[in-house]
């Protein structure tokens, strides 16, 4: 993992005080609340419906066992015992007063953690693969380039005040887990002919109100040129993107209403005056920052595990935990563990105190102390022995930590919704329960296999409804709570954006509607085909007729 | 004579700025004066006003380039940047253009909506010069140029990376 140096220490310690500052002058009354509004914003911190909520950066979801117990500290002197991870891979509590943040910084700053720009108008966490350095399928591994995307973003003195938030996915693997291309930009590690590494540029994608998936202006952009790149980029954002309309703000409608080649000319013409600068990465640079992710002190074991053979054939509920949550590993005889925050019962991405503190000690048993959390809302032990799985199911089970659904329908990715948060139009905790208690069968689960549903409590799309195979949106129909479903979604290689069904439904109906869905694809799938396939062969009309019935 | 800060030190303002002009008879009383004129205004008495005794200098609102000054750029003693709303960050861009790649060296000066937090960044981005909002303390201001010791990117005032600067003391 990345360590911080003097450097990135006394910049932390710079900006606590700062906010400490800042904090009492509002609380004085010396600082008005439009003006102390996006200095805590950039501190992570919102007022909410019940209180205000500090989100926390978790940098491209890497997180070590110390700064997990941190994490878990936090959660039980100022929070209720709990956390939220989210869908940016950062982890966000509804109940700290606002008098105690400048501390909690401080607590965080011990383990190299904060709350800078994890909100507000400007460039935000950059998130990655959850399996970054440990893939199968891996060009590079994406963190080094996460850390240098870090360093330049955080306190840019030129992107402070963007037209509108900014948000950066790097993808190093060759089946994309983080969405890349709905991000604002989004960077696909790719090699040339040469054999060089550079990066396949995407910009503005994004989900929200408008969702529009990232184009490509530059196929081939080099390492070295990285922040160069990236700085002609926002530069041309910040300057031309809409300030006048704040749902016409985001870098997405600016490439939508300039075009996407004019947008690229402007974008080079910019750059020129940039590439080969102080700012080209050095060898030096890029080096120090991979030495941070050199590969752990992994041992020389045997491809496949017998001990573990063994035990999948004596204990079917491990075995189907193992077929679910566990995914191959670049090193023989490791593996790459999820653990799924999806218990019925639970709001999906949550953690209680016991539970960060059982996790931290799992990863510092198995994992070498680190621990990923993904955009999906889930932790990543990223490096366990394959020897180890059955003891580490096991304690996983007796800590509520063992949902064997990874990947399946209940694996909801959802919004902390109306029940806290204050943009919301609807709720969206109590739907993704509603929807867990009616698939709440293993059996079942696995038989309808791979499908994605995601829920938003409004338009926002902080649930990524968009690229659910199954979205659900929150909606507000004179002051009624009602769900809009949209199909075909999917925020993998393919990407691909949902279509809405129909007309929206009451709360109460949509199990029901999910049923129905779920029935016309298991009825009517060929071979091994997943919901997905299976939808876009059939397209929308199967599934509407069943949903709505029969239309003239 | 209102006050301002300049070069991280409390100075008399010796220029009069002209928030709106719309013709030459309304500074004929003030031809031996400083003034900070529109842009708009420059461009279309740009023959007149260097003409003046006194020195003219130009301001550009938040959505106006740089760009539009043209080889006149670098005659001015000092040009300054409006910020509308002190969240309009297209001022930001606009001061380290002016710096870095017109390599402009005379005074750059923060009108408008210039408040205490922002005072940093401003200074990074180049800005030497900040008239602030009428109801902020200047003193106080003063301390905004040391909330931090360093930062990570290229700035005016840092014209190497971090990690460049990090190398050399490998």
């Amino acid at each position: 993992m990345y360590r911080y140096d003097n450097y990135d220490h006394q910049m932390l310690e710079d900006r606590i005080a700062q906010f400490r500052d800042q904090t009492a002058r509002f609380l004085k009354g010396e600082l008005a609340d439009t003006e102390f509004l996006p200095l805590r914003l950039q501190n992570g911190l919102y007022i909410q419906r019940l209180a205000p909520m500090l989100r926390i950066a978790i940098p491209y979801g890497m997180l070590s066992s110390t700064q997990l117990r941190k994490l878990a500290y936090i959660s039980e002197y100022y929070d209720k015992g709990y956390g939220h991870f989210t869908t940016r891979q950062n982890i966000q509590f509804n109940w700290p007063a606002l008098e105690d943040v400048p501390d909690i910084l401080e607590h965080l700053a011990e383990v190299e953690m904060h709350a800078i720009q994890t909100s507000g108008n400007c460039i935000r966490n950059t998130s990655t693969d959850q399996f970054a350095g440990s893939a199968i399928n891996e060009i590079a591994d994406s963190r080094p380039y996460c850390e240098i995307i870090r360093q330049w973003s955080t306190f840019h003195p030129e992107f402070a005040y963007l037209p509108r938030k900014f948000k950066i996915a790097v993808c190093g693997t060759s089946d994309d887990q983080a969405a890349t291309q709905v991000h604002d930009i989004g960077l696909f590690i790719v090699r040339n002919d040469a054999g060089e590494l550079g990066f396949r540029v995407l910009v503005g994608g994004g989900l929200g109100r408008t969702p529009v998936i990232g184009k490509a202006i530059r196929e081939f952009l080099p390492e070295h040129e990285l922040l160069t790149y990236l700085d002609a980029i926002l530069r041309v954002y910040n300057r031309e993107g809409r300030r006048d309309n704040k749902y016409k703000a985001r870098i997405k409608i600016l490439v939508k209403e300039t075009g996407v080649d004019a947008f690229r000319e402007k974008v080079e013409k910019e750059w020129q005056s940039l590439k080969g600068g102080p700012l080209r990465l050095t060898d030096t640079e890029i080096q120090r920052c991979r030495g941070f992710f050199d590969e752990p002190d992994y041992k020389e074991l045997p491809a496949q595990s017998a001990k573990l053979s063994e035990e999948l054939s004596r204990d079917v509920l491990f075995a189907s935990w193992y077929q679910q949550n566990v995914d191959a590993h670049k090193k023989p005889g490791y593996a790459i563990v999820t653990i799924c925050l999806k218990t019925t019962g639970v709001a999906p991405g949550d953690v209680t105190t016991e539970q960060m503190n059982f996790i931290a000690d799992v990863a510092d048993r198995y994992s070498f102390g680190e621990l990923r959390i993904s955009h999906e809302q889930n932790v990543i032990l990223a490096d366990i022995e394959q020897d180890a799985l059955y003891e580490i199911w096991q304690a996983l089970k007796s800590n509520q930590l063992s949902a064997a659904n990874l990947g399946l329908l209940t694996d909801i990715i959802c919004c902390p919704g109306g029940d806290f948060c204050a943009l919301a139009n609807a709720k969206s905790i109590p739907i993704a329960e509603s929807i867990q208690r009616r698939f709440d069968d293993a059996k079942r689960l696995q038989d309808i296999g791979d499908i994605s549903l995601n829920i938003s409590g409004c338009m926002n799309a902080c649930g990524h409804h968009h690229v659910g195979n199954i979205g659900i949106l929150g909606v507000d129909k004179k002051g009624a709570e009602f769900y809009q479903v949209s199909l075909g979604g999917s925020a993998e290689n393919t990407t691909s954006l949902g279509q809405i069904v129909g007309p929206s439904f009451a709360q109460d109906e949509v199990p029901d509607v999910i049923e129905k869905i779920v029935n016309v694809y298991t009825r009517r799938r060929e071979g091994d085909e997943r919901f997905i396939d299976t939808f876009n062969r059939l397209g929308m009309a199967p599934f509407k007729e069943e949903v709505y019935g029969k239309t003239n | 004579m209102a006050k301002l800060i300049k070069n991280r030190s409390i100075v008399e303002d010796s220029w009069h700025l002209l928030k709106e002009v719309s013709s030459l008879d309304e500074i004929s009383d003030k031809s031996a004066q400083s003034i900070i004129v529109p842009l708009a205004f420059w461009q279309e008495h740009r023959r007149e006003l260097k003409q003046r005794p006194g020195k003219t200098a130009v301001w550009l609102q938040s959505n106006e380039l740089p760009a539009a000054l043209g080889e006149d750029l670098h005659s001015f003693a000092l040009i300054a940047l409006n910020f509308p709303v002190f969240s309009d960050g297209r001022v930001y861009s606009s001061a380290r253009e002016l710096r870095s790649n017109f390599m402009f060296k005379g005074e750059l000066r923060a009108i408008g909506d210039v408040l205490r937090d922002q005072l940093f960044y401003m200074a990074r981005c180049g800005f030497d010069a900040f008239a602030l909002r009428e109801d902020q303390d200047i003193d106080l201001a003063l301390e905004a140029f040391d909330d931090f010791q360093d930062g990570y990117q290229v700035s005016v005032d840092k014209p190497e990376p971090l990690f460049r600067r990090r190398e050399q003391t490998l």
